[in-house]
């Protein structure tokens, strides 16, 4: 178990490396930084001297070194636009997004797991039928049209609910289940095939002769076993979240991270944007790690392989 | 008489295939094919069916409804956007948009990704296991903040957002392909080619890739609504193809402002953006169940 982890977490180390390279990388793609904090009309040696100040003279090793470094210490440099660190725009916005992700995840959880135990205990019935329709639609609506649908009914038409920004209860409705209901309809599949699958096993039918009330077999003896294969793609759901939350907070004008990468992409604004890819990235990349440890606790034939 | 018997022998093997494929297109769903024809053929002959441009703004017919409601006109029968220009129009442009970038992701994505699971699953050993963690850390990053650093640190045009899918979308097939080859390995025409003297690439491209051929085709249907709705995405988020080009996403995201006012110019790239990916799914589902009935897992 510890060979396992510490081999686990040492790849997920190496990922990490790998990704802040690509972004060191891509940022020399965006141009000489030097000619954004230069005055048009300055001379070689001023030119010179900030870059030296920069540190920009230095070979690329040096400069990864650099960026870093800074990054270990939540140094990720200065916003293009407002002209302030980074880290300020950041902080206030993290909770919002954390806040927003938990109700998006509730609503995953109440449609997801009740429709995909319903479908496959109701198999080839009507409620069966209806999940499958809304897993379809779930893998074909582009989320931010939905968004922008919802507004329309439910704003415009309707008045009932808030179409932007943050506020009471009302302000969760739409972004919340505009979020959640993607990754519901994944779950819902997912839960709806290995629900099946567990309920030919043979010890279903022992736990039938036996004489177990059908509830007890569905909720405790399936469900639980039907559980698992959905847990692991836990680490996919996170991405699919957050892919989520940059157009659903878009959308809907959430004062969260999500809004941040799309002003950040609007005002091409680098240093914000690779500050935000890092922070996500190393998130997404704990979470797998520790579902992937988690994982292998509960089975042990994932530490052995 | 044995000739006449074997050609009998042989007839009704050959008709009852000719029934299969008979029966399999009978069960075709026609309306998704419908869609899928439609898309593609306006998406390729769009200058010849329009009269309209898609960038020349024409203010006096701004926020024209389309023709179905009190105010449209036939001229412009789904309508025009804020800035007076036929929807119509714009949609079957940002079907081109759509479809290109969906040939060139698929076919490089799906192209690198299917030779990385060929590679992997043949060699296995390091090798394999090397391919299929990155294949793994890639499904489970967030990919459209990779496309989105990649877009603005290069600048967006079509080539930046095919690579920054394309970089996503190998991940997937290099999965399923490798566990393809894992089963196929393990049959008795790969070790005779091998005791036949083959080499290791011949293997590969005439022994393994042709019976993956199958499995590739549903997945390369299968993920054709997907790469759509990223790449709309991304146009949304003001990091796809720029304007004033059309991009179905792009477009939705200009009539936001108008969801008060004129919700045809938001609501119909979106219904567009719909109708094509769930045409996309379901002709890919049933691709599935006519060639490849154990891959129900796969998607």
């Amino acid at each position: 178990m510890q060979r396992y982890i510490v081999m686990r977490a040492g790849q997920s180390i190496i990922a990490l490396i790998i990704l802040s390279m690509i972004i060191f990388a891509l940022g020399r793609f965006t141009g000489d930084p030097i000619i954004l904090l230069l005055p048009q009309e300055a001379s070689q040696e001023t030119e010179d001297a900030i870059r030296a100040h920069y540190g920009l003279d230095q070979p690329w090793p040096v400069q990864y070194w650099k960026f870093i470094s800074n990054a270990a210490r939540f140094e990720f440099g200065v916003s293009i636009k407002s002209k302030r660190p980074v880290m300020d725009l950041i902080g206030p916005k993290v909770m919002n997004s954390l806040r927003l992700g938990l109700a998006g995840m509730a609503i995953t959880l109440i449609i997801g797991i009740p429709l995909g135990v319903l479908a496959a205990v109701k198999r080839d019935t009507f409620f069966d039928g209806g999940a499958k329709l809304i897993a379809i639609l779930g893998q074909s609506l582009p989320q931010f049209w939905v968004g922008i649908m919802l507004i329309q009914f439910f704003t415009v038409q309707l008045d009932l609910l808030p179409a932007a920004g943050t506020g009471g209860f009302t302000h969760y409705i739409m972004p919340a289940f505009t979020l959640g209901w993607w990754v519901a309809a994944a779950v819902m599949r997912l839960l709806r095939s290995s629900m099946l699958d567990a309920l030919d096993g043979e010890y279903i039918k022992m736990a039938r002769i036996k004489g177990l009330p059908e509830y007890k077999i569905v909720w405790k003896h399936t469900f639980k076993n039907a559980l698992i294969p959905v847990l692991t793609f836990a680490g996919t759901y996170l991405a699919t979240f957050i892919t989520g939350a940059i157009l659903v907070e878009t959308v809907f004008a959430w004062p969260g991270l999500g809004r941040l990468v799309y002003d950040s992409i609007i005002w091409r604004d680098f240093p914000v944007l690779q500050t935000l890819v890092m922070m996500i990235a190393a998130v997404v990349i704990t979470v797998n790690l520790a579902v992937d440890i988690a994982y292998a606790y509960i089975d042990p034939r994932i530490r052995y392989n | 008489m044995a000739t006449t018997s074997t050609a009998l022998a042989g007839r009704p093997a050959f008709r009852q295939r000719g029934r299969q494929a008979a029966e399999a297109l009978k069960r075709a769903p026609l309306i998704p094919l419908a869609i899928i024809v439609i898309v593609v053929f306006t998406a390729t002959f769009a200058p010849l069916l329009t009269p309209h441009s898609t960038t020349q703004p024409s203010l006096a017919d701004r926020l024209t409804p389309p023709v179905w409601q009190e105010g449209g006109v036939w001229e412009h029968p789904l309508g025009t956007d804020a800035l007076g220009r036929d929807l119509a129009t714009r949609l079957m442009y940002g079907g081109r948009v759509s479809m290109l970038v969906a040939v060139f992701t698929l076919a490089i994505g799906g192209g690198i990704g299917t030779a990385i699971g060929l590679v992997s699953g043949y060699f296995g050993g390091r090798v394999d296991a090397i391919c299929m963690r990155s294949a793994d850390s890639t499904l489970a990053f967030p990919i459209i903040l990779f496309a989105i650093l990649l877009v603005v640190a290069v600048g967006p045009n079509l080539a930046n957002v095919v690579v920054a899918i394309a970089l996503v979308l190998w991940a997937r097939y290099a999965r399923v392909i490798r566990g393809e080859v894992l089963a196929l390995k393990e049959r008795d025409f790969i070790a005779r080619a091998r005791v036949a003297g083959c080499s290791h690439l011949r293997i590969l491209l005439f022994h393994l890739f042709p019976n993956t051929v199958n499995t590739l085709l549903v997945l390369l249907t299968l993920q054709v609504g997907w790469v759509i709705i990223v790449e709309a995405s991304l146009s949304f988020l003001g990091a796809g193809i720029p304007p004033p080009t059309p991009a179905w996403g792009s477009m939705v995201s200009d009539g936001r402002e108008y969801v008060d006012t004129a919700w045809w110019v938001s609501a119909i790239p979106g219904l567009a953006i719909m109708l094509t990916v769930v045409a996309f799914n379901l002709f890919g589902d049933w691709l599935r169940d006519t060639l490849d009935p154990k891959l129900r897992q796969v998607s």
